[in-house]
């Protein structure tokens, strides 16, 4: 009965504070293993990486990475000695191994198509949700909840199950492996997701600041625009994230929807081959450059996470 | 002063013409804010379903656009029912949604529960168990193709080391009765902090002052437990599994890059045989009529678990 008065009577006792933390770190430091691993293996030589046992030392190199975006074809030792200097270092790695670069890889075409996609779906998808979202929290709609219901059913359906039509439709329509189509699709999917989160951020937002603007003479219009979308940024900002999120991760409708112009890096990546099998160093190097921004996303969106993976079902 | 102005014209002015002033009505506003929703969803996914509907009627085939579509009543339906694939394509699903919502649940309300006990730091070590349920599940499902090597792979060399079996006989993705549980490992790994971070919120919702009244009445730790706890968590338990098991029930990525549904089809999940009828073999009807029933087996499981759910939570 000294100090412990300060604290509550059901507060944790320190020892089992530190065997809960202890665990806690240790499931952590598991869990984050085979990322590390991803990350590890990028900086390794093709050879390192198939070793065994597996090397945790060993020289980094920047090889898989001159791999992921080129294209490389085998050469006699006589021709390569008869080719001038070698221009910079992916030049010359390629040449220690008998090689010569090709070309470029298609894995920059891939990751921009990625990108155009990702951005353009988010913002189709952000811009209806929030007018949807706000046509939902603030008028009396008939049936709402019946028409929030089915929004949200559409994503219930097993992609592989939409992938059929819409393939067909794509097919007659001209869509068929076009970033115009695959933007559409991916809005239809996000809208749903932006619509339930961005109700739920709105709703929070008192009516009682749109009512003011009105009545200094604003149209409801103006009210929206002026008060509403301001105090809605962050809603709106984590929204835009988790569907940026599903875009960038998406691969089912990738993979089955798009073959070439239109291809997104979440298909492309396991296509990286070398020579006698995958090239393991060039597949973890595209994989660490794709998972980065996620990575940076999920430390922004940290305090959001549980309401975006549960449609803003759980707030708190 | 200006405001109770404006305040008194506005009430002064007639409804009708306050409303003209305005613009557009509230009513109007409201269905051109929520209309184009509706439109792209009608046209990218009930059009599509409707048309799977009528394809699941037929003996259509996609990569013979022009043969002639013969209309087969329910003859798709009753040809899946009766197929003994498809119903060990279920098994494997059940086995996969099972299995994965077991451990996920076990082991997120374990780590939840820990985490609740607030150590030093907990915040930054829990963001850093949400990674991996933020990353693509294909591109990470490939790249534990790589883990799961028998020879070179970390994961076999990890387990050799300490189970002192030889690598070489770690055939996680080749051995038909290990490879089903490859993806429930993979998947495991990738969504349990899912279920951590919903069951996390479940203990944070209960209050204090409960456990202080069962500290006043001498109740054991154990019985807190079982008679505060848990019942009280239940509602996100039960909605994390919801979740996961939609998920579960339609997954194709991690597992289409992980084993493709081998070795032969002892990880063909539900998802994987359809990819394989409608974009291998082009029975597009017959995998339609197979796609609507997996739609309506996920819609009405789904329902009957939110009545169960909801029951739980008015308790």
């Amino acid at each position: 009965m000294s100090l412990t008065t300060a604290h509550s009577v059901v507060a944790p006792s320190s020892n089992s504070k530190r065997i809960a933390g202890a665990i806690i770190i240790a499931y952590a430091l598991i869990s984050i293993v085979p990322l590390l691993w991803i990350f590890a293996t990028s900086f390794k030589t093709p050879p390192d990486s198939i070793a065994y046992p597996p090397k945790i030392l060993f020289q980094p190199s920047l090889e898989g990475y001159c791999n992921l975006f080129t294209t490389r074809t085998r050469q006699t030792p006589e021709y390569i000695n008869s080719l001038g200097p070698a221009t910079g270092f992916c030049d010359e790695t390629t040449r220690k191994r008998n090689m010569v670069i090709a070309g470029p890889s298609n894995f920059l075409p891939r990751f921009v198509n990625s990108l155009i996609i990702a951005f353009g779906s988010t913002f189709c998808a952000v811009f209806l949700g929030t007018l949807s979202a706000y046509g939902f929290s603030r008028f009396k709609v008939p049936l709402a909840d019946d028409l929030l219901f089915f929004i949200l059913s559409t994503r219930m359906m097993p992609p592989i199950a939409v992938a059929i039509p819409i393939y067909l439709m794509y097919r007659e329509l001209g869509l068929s492996d076009t970033a115009l189509g695959m933007i559409l699709l991916y809005t239809a999917v996000n809208v749903s997701l932006a619509v339930w989160l961005l109700k739920g951020f709105i709703d929070e937002i008192p009516r009682e600041y749109e009512e003011a603007a009105m009545i200094d003479g604003y149209t409801r219009l103006q009210a929206f625009w002026r008060t509403v979308l301001p105090q809605a940024t962050t809603g709106i900002a984590a929204t835009a994230i988790f569907c940026l999120i599903f875009a960038w991760n998406e691969y089912a409708f990738a993979a089955l929807l798009t073959s070439g112009t239109a291809q997104t890096a979440p298909p492309f990546i396991p296509t990286i081959i070398g020579e006698g099998g995958q090239d393991w160093p060039a597949v973890a190097a595209g994989t660490t450059i794709f998972l980065v921004p996620i990575l940076v996303f999920t430390i922004l969106l940290r305090k959001q996470l549980l309401r975006g993976i549960t449609f803003g079902a759980v707030r708190k | 002063m200006l405001n109770r102005t404006a305040e008194n014209v506005a009430r002064a002015t007639p409804e009708p013409l306050a409303r003209k002033v305005r613009g557009i009505s509230d009513k109007g506003l409201a269905w051109l804010f929520i209309s184009p929703t509706i439109l792209l969803l009608l046209a990218i996914n009930i059009f599509p379903l409707f048309w799977a509907i009528y394809l699941s009627f037929t003996n259509y085939r996609a990569n013979r656009p022009n043969e002639v579509v013969k209309n087969l009543g329910l003859a798709n339906y009753q040809r899946i029912l009766g197929d003994k694939d498809i119903w060990i394509a279920m098994q494997t699903t059940a086995h996969f949604v099972f299995w994965t919502i077991l451990l996920q649940t076990l082991i997120g309300f374990t780590l939840a529960w820990l985490i609740d006990r607030k150590f030093r730091s907990h915040a930054f070590w829990t963001t850093l168990i949400l990674v991996p349920m933020m990353l693509s599940p294909a591109v990470v499902g490939n790249f534990w193709r790589f883990l799961y090597e028998p020879q070179i792979g970390l994961f076999a060399y990890a387990i050799s080391f300490v189970t002192r079996i030889p690598p070489t006989d770690i055939q996680m993705l080749s051995n038909v009765s290990l490879a089903p549980w490859s993806i429930v490992i993979v998947d495991t790994w990738m969504w349990t902090p899912y279920v951590m971070l919903i069951c996390l919120a479940g203990l944070r919702s209960i209050p204090e002052y409960i456990y202080e009244a069962a500290e006043v009445d001498r109740a054991s730790n154990w019985r807190q437990f079982w008679s505060i706890t848990l019942p009280m968590a239940l509602p996100f338990i039960m909605l994390a599994v919801l979740f996961r098991g939609i998920e579960n029930f339609k997954m194709f990525d991690m597992v289409n890059l992980l084993t493709g549904g081998g070795p032969g089809s002892t990880t063909e999940v539900a998802s994987i045989t359809l990819k394989r009828q409608a974009f291998e073999s082009w029975r597009t009807g017959y995998s339609s009529a197979f796609a609507i029933i997996l739609f309506v087996a996920v819609f009405g499981l789904a329902n009957i678990y939110v009545k169960a759910l909801n029951k739980v939570k008015q308790r």
